[in-house]
């Protein structure tokens, strides 16, 4: 079963905040004439049972735009005030789609708060009526659906409406959001989709003239959510105000104790719902519109909805359909790294060889891989049965056999330059001449790794994050050589391995790596200067890092850390110097290279979840102090001296045509390395917070520091004409 | 209703191999094999190939089937095999030496009794040097156990072969669950004391929960009856088409029962219980009765119910194929001849029993006849959703190009040739035994209504389908089953 395709029918509609689908085939209706004005709805009538169909023309989605709003009304009306008609049915034309939400393109077209409000009363007159609605309704959806907008049950519903999860059809039974599923239809008499799409009407037709006959009870079973909820206990004790008052808390700590308070959205929503309960649907429903024109207005729905639109572009192939597919896959070191993206290519049919040098090497890798799958059986993501044939796409070996079959080899050997160089010559001495050789490294120069290669334009770079399955992020390292069939070819990989990509060109340390050494040197400073760690960690990730700073040097090794702080110090000198490298180097020649052994600046133990500091850590730490400056220490100021580094170093990447578009500059560093969502990434965050306020931060902590906070020319340009954004 | 046990596309090659091994040994005898079919005056081509010798079959019988939980539900499987083993010894006297090989088809295997078909032979006086194996392929498995037997006579291996089926599905082997199993298995491996209880102390009360025999698709964890609704529903088959199917299945067999056709079947005393001598499954009723039954899969909107699927029957059969001039030799008068058969498999979910429209044109076009030849068409019944469902998709020009790539449709068969003594969801569908039955019923009704050919074809789980020819002395049948 399709994970993310649901079909369902409610027999009451919803509003959906966000629904997400794919698939489109476009139907005609052929329902009476004078309908067919129309351009969003048509309807037609089945016995007594009017079928409505939404159908926004010329968009692979149906969205709530302006006029499907008013045409709806209309033919709802015409239902309402029709005498044959006791039921109907809505359903989409769009096999995959019913409603995909408000369109986001109209709500950041709309200027000012009142306008969204407008839209968002519309809205909820009509669904208001629909609830209402004195013949009975049935929603036939095929799609599937994010988060919803259930205004109806309280904190079960509330913890959806929070966290806008992603609810598979089977669990919108169970949670009884959902009255009856439909499965897909195989192959018949036309295709699957469109019979599926037929079959679900008529199953909904069936339903909405067994409710006007009053055979069927619109009353469902209780669900999950009621029963676990609504025991008639609770449902007593939600009667009582101070009970209320109780659970508003619990729900209002538990949401900043997650978002920190960079998210406005959550908590309006606990407003909106707490004023819905205690002074009536009408005063929420007017709230609601309100808070919700309030949130658009927000910088975080800015940041947000930029990030949307930077990942839909991350997700195409801007070189074009490469000259051949890659259908079979090699990948070099079945280390953390090459496992991982041995895990991603064979979910997605990809054959796939992993080859290791040693077998306990390669076991591990398989293993890994085997525990990734074997994880979403644990879920319910995948059957047993799918999990071992996607397992027979991964061959195990420790030669070359089958690499004249390779349409790609991807290494993810140690980062060494030497043993770079040993392998690609040995991978060139077996591969046919179309295959592409890319290397999944972090810092290390590709045209440096070409430099020994035959054939430098089928050499390429493609930089993952850690844990591959997890990380949505790609990096493509394209060198002056690499042709451009190569770098189409390394893209169509990536986006069948579900990635969001961004091109770069080469570099030392690229585009990800390169915005994090100055930050990461910055962290140095700041833990040389005696701030606790923990104290550090809990500052970044306030200001909305997933990670905090001090964890996230043990998470990706200090060992590595070290590696890339010496390499690209060395290239880049002074303006990447701050902290003390050699405080890395101590931790190295002690052993604490972060979780994976177990100690850095925190210990790690197996099953235990709390982290406490490394003691080890503090001898090292005052042989290394440095006085703090008082005048850029205070918290604010510890906060913005790693930011603006990061944001100041990306901006130079953009400058030194590194980077393409800031586009991708907000999606890698967002996607992979974590910078706040809420601030949509450093190009949106200079756009949104002002270059001007930027480059002063710089400007004091240059005076305090020296070059490494000099703004770059194109940020200073920026501030200089405020006109001037990165964003039009 | 045929939900069973998962055979994932592997088997399909087994026959094509057994071809292909022998397929360069000289035929030292086939020329004068070729001799007999030569005697077919009719108009229609003979089906006999160069160089493969002709198998027939001489006769074959089965034990009435009965529901599940009835007359059999004491017996053990080996049983009700015997009695189809002995019930065929008797009906042709086939001296017991003779027979070369015995291989019978079962599906839901008793754990005791894993070679049935080598307990039930001794069981019923064959030579104690016989051999006999098991096959296993779903609802196909006795079709299974026959083409093996003609792989083994048209290499010139055996001359004389029993093959057959069963399933009892009265009593079907329930396990302890893994944990309990491994726990006892661990228990006798023990040797201190202490070992033991520190064994023991692990033991939890859910260790208890027993495990069924799957009756779902292993490799898509849907039951067979879920699969055939949405498959009625993908090809637009109403619960009133798939009503009155039913009821024409139970109506026919209900005639051929009356009329005495169903000749094939054998009595078997039960040990302590009457003489059995016919099928109890058949129940002609009304469509107005079953209009009121509920869906049994997809609730509460599907449309296969207990009355248009097959139910859970017990029952065996048996058959005695011979290489051609062999019978004649044994101065029999074959009541058919085996010609082409041929399995197919296609996509478990969504064409899981979809196989007669996929093998039905490739057997034909392999043996050079139309649909126009064939005068007794036997298919199994799983469900009536799926029987219509074919019977749609071999009337689709759309299905034939987008699915089959073909150009044209395949065609439908007649009704008026289409399981005229009723078919699996009257008589009833002992999932190891029905093959047999399918072709006992082609080789039967081409005696008594005349006609040349017949088709049999059925469809298993695993999405696997297969097809074989049966020949009639002077007439040819050909069939498929999947």
């Amino acid at each position: 079963m399709v994970a993310c395709r649901a079909i369902g029918i409610l027999s009451r509609f919803s509003a959906f905040r966000i629904l997400r689908s794919r698939g489109y085939i476009c139907r005609n209706f052929t329902g009476s004439s004078a309908l067919l004005t129309r351009t969003h709805i048509n309807y037609g009538v089945k016995g007594d049972v009017a079928v409505v169909r939404i159908n926004s023309p010329n968009s692979k989605v149906n969205t709530l735009s302006k006029e499907l709003h008013s045409e709806f009304t209309e033919v709802m009306n015409e239902i309402w005030a029709s005498d044959q008609i006791r039921s109907a049915v809505l359903i989409s034309s769009k096999p995959g789609c019913f409603i995909a939400g408000a369109d986001i393109n109209m709500l950041s077209a709309c200027k000012t708060l009142q306008e969204v409000t407008q839209l968002s009363q519309e809205a909820q007159r009509i669904l208001e009526k629909l609830e209402k609605s004195p013949k009975p309704v049935v929603a036939a959806i095929n799609g599937s659906c994010l988060g919803g907008g259930l205004e109806v049950g309280v904190p079960a519903a509330l913890d959806m409406m929070l966290t806008g999860r992603n609810i598979r059809a089977d669990r919108a039974k169970k949670m009884g959001l959902v009255d009856q599923l439909v499965e897909p239809l195989g192959p018949g008499l036309k295709p699957p989709e469109e019979r599926t799409m037929e079959y679900l009407e008529e199953v909904a037709i069936t339903f909405a003239k067994g409710l006007a006959d009053k055979k069927i009870s619109p009353k469902r079973d209780k669900g999950l959510v009621e029963t676990f909820y609504f025991t008639e206990l609770t449902a007593y004790a939600m009667t009582i105000p101070f009970v209320r008052q109780q659970v508003y808390k619990k729900v209002e700590e538990k949401v900043r104790k997650q978002t920190k308070g960079l998210y406005p959205a959550p908590l309006k929503i606990i407003d909106v719902v707490k004023t819905g309960i205690e002074q009536g649907s009408d005063a929420g429903y007017l709230s609601e519109s309100q808070k919700f024109g309030e949130l658009i207005m927000t910088k975080e729905s800015k940041a947000l909805m930029g990030l949307y639109h930077g990942q839909v572009l991350c997700k195409k192939n801007k070189f074009g359909a490469p000259q051949k597919d890659v259908k079979h896959l090699a990948i070099l070191g079945a280390g953390l790294m090459g496992a991982g993206i041995a895990q991603v290519s064979v979910d997605k049919g990809l054959k796939t060889i992993l080859k290791d040098a040693t077998l306990t090497g390669l076991d591990r890798g398989q293993q890994q891989v085997f525990r990734g799958l074997n994880d979403k059986v644990k879920k319910k993501a995948l059957t047993s049965f799918e999990r071992d044939s996607i397992f027979s796409n991964l061959t195990g070996q420790l030669d070359y056999q089958g690499f004249e079959k390779a349409d790609m080899v991807i290494e993810a050997v140690f980062e060494d330059l030497s043993l770079k160089h040993r392998v690609l010559k040995e991978v060139e001495a077996v591969i046919p001449d179309h295959c592409i050789f890319a290397s999944n490294t972090s810092a290390l120069p590709i045209s440096e790794i070409a430099a020994v290669s035959k054939r430098p334009e089928k050499v390429i770079g493609m930089h993952y994050f850690s844990p591959v399955d997890k990380m949505q992020l790609l990096e493509i390292i394209t060198t002056e050589k690499t042709s451009r069939d190569t770098s189409a070819s390394a893209v169509a990989v990536g986006l069948k391995q579900g990635k969001v990509i961004i091109v770069v060109k080469d570099g030392p340390g690229f585009y990800t790596t390169r915005c994090l050494a100055p930050m990461m040197s910055e962290v140095i400073r700041i833990l040389q200067e005696g701030v606790d760690p923990k104290k550090l960690d809990s500052l970044t990730t306030s200001f909305g890092f997933p990670v905090g700073a001090a964890t996230l040097v043990d998470e990706v090794g200090v060992d590595v850390a070290k590696h890339v702080a010496e390499d690209l110090g060395k290239v880049f000198g002074e303006r990447f110097g701050g902290g003390n490298p050699e405080l890395l180097t101590q931790m190295v020649s002690k052993g604490f290279l972060g979780r994976k052994s177990g100690k850095g600046f925190y210990i790690y133990q197996e099953g235990v979840k709390r982290k406490d500091l490394n003691s080890d850590m503090d001898s090292i730490l005052a042989s290394l102090k440095l006085p703090p400056n008082s005048e850029v220490s205070s918290d604010e100021d510890i906060q913005f001296r790693l930011v603006t580094r990061f944001v100041n170093e990306a901006v130079m990447c953009l400058q030194e045509g590194i980077l393409a578009t800031p586009a991708e500059g907000d999606i890698g560093a967002v996607f992979g390395l974590g910078f706040p969502p809420c601030l949509g990434g450093p190009f949106r965050f200079v756009d949104l917070y002002g270059a001007q306020k930027i480059v002063d931060r710089l400007k004091k902590y240059e005076a305090a520091y020296g070059k490494q906070f000099t703004p770059c020319q194109l940020l200073a340009d920026h501030a200089n004409s405020p006109n001037k954004k990165f964003y039009q | 209703m045929t939900t069973i046990l998962a055979y994932p596309f592997k088997n399909l090659p087994t026959t094509s191999k057994w071809a292909l091994r022998f397929a360069i040994r000289p035929l030292s005898c086939s020329s004068q094999l070729r001799a007999a079919p030569a005697v077919q005056t009719k108009t229609k081509k003979t089906l006999a190939k160069p160089n493969i010798r002709n198998v027939v079959v001489v006769d074959g019988v089965r034990t009435p089937f009965l529901l599940s939980g009835t007359s059999y539900k004491d017996l053990m499987p080996h049983d009700l095999a015997r009695a189809a083993l002995t019930g065929l010894l008797h009906r042709t006297s086939v001296p017991k030496e003779v027979v070369d090989y015995i291989i019978f088809g079962t599906v839901i295997q008793e754990v005791k009794t894993s070679n049935v078909a080598r307990e039930a032979a001794l069981g019923a006086g064959f030579s104690d040097k016989t051999p006999a194996h098991t096959v296993t392929m779903a609802c196909i498995s006795a079709n299974q156990a026959m083409t093996t037997g003609v792989g083994l006579i048209a290499s010139g291996q055996c001359d004389v072969i029993v093959a057959g089926g069963v399933e009892l599905m009265s009593d079907v082997p329930i396990r302890h669950s893994r944990k309990m199993r491994k726990l006892m298995l661990d228990l006798n491996k023990a040797k201190s004391m202490g070992q033991r209880l520190s064994l023991i102390s692990k033991f939890r009360l859910n260790f208890l929960a027993p495990e069924l025999p799957a009756v779902a698709e292993f490799s898509t964890s849907e039951t067979m009856g879920h699969s055939a609704d949405r498959l009625a529903a993908a090809f637009a088959v109403s619960r009133l088409e798939q009503d009155e199917y039913a009821l024409r299945s139970h109506s026919l067999a209900k005639k051929a029962q009356d009329e005495g056709l169903l000749s094939d079947i054998v009595p078997f005393k039960v040990p302590g219980k009457d003489t059995v001598t016919k099928d109890n499954g058949i129940r002609p009723s009304s469509l107005e009765q079953m209009a009121k039954l509920k869906p049994a899969f997809i609730k509460p909107y599907g449309t296969v119910t207990a009355a248009n699927s097959s139910f859970l029957t017990d029952g065996a059969s048996a058959i005695l194929i011979m290489a051609e001039e062999k019978a004649l030799a044994m101065g029999y008068k074959p009541k058919a001849y085996l010609r082409d058969f041929m399995y197919v498999s296609q996509d478990p979910k969504d064409q899981l029993l979809l196989g007669p429209t996929y093998a039905t044109p490739k057997v034909l076009e392999k043996a050079g006849l139309t649909m126009n030849d064939i005068d007794a068409f036997e298919f199994h019944e799983a469900f009536s959703g799926q029987i219509l469902a074919n019977f749609k998709a071999m009337d689709s020009d759309w299905f034939a190009e987008n699915y089959m790539g073909r150009k044209t449709k395949v065609g439908l068969p007649p009704l008026e040739k289409f399981n005229n003594w009723g078919g699996s969801l009257s008589l009833g569908h002992p999932f190891g035994a029905t093959g047999c039955r399918l072709v006992m019923a082609a080789a039967n009704r081409l005696r008594k209504e005349g006609g040349q050919y017949g088709l049999v074809a059925a469809c298993a789980a695993g999405g696997q389908v297969r097809y074989r020819g049966v020949i009639g002395p002077s007439r040819e049948s050909f069939s498929w089953n999947d």
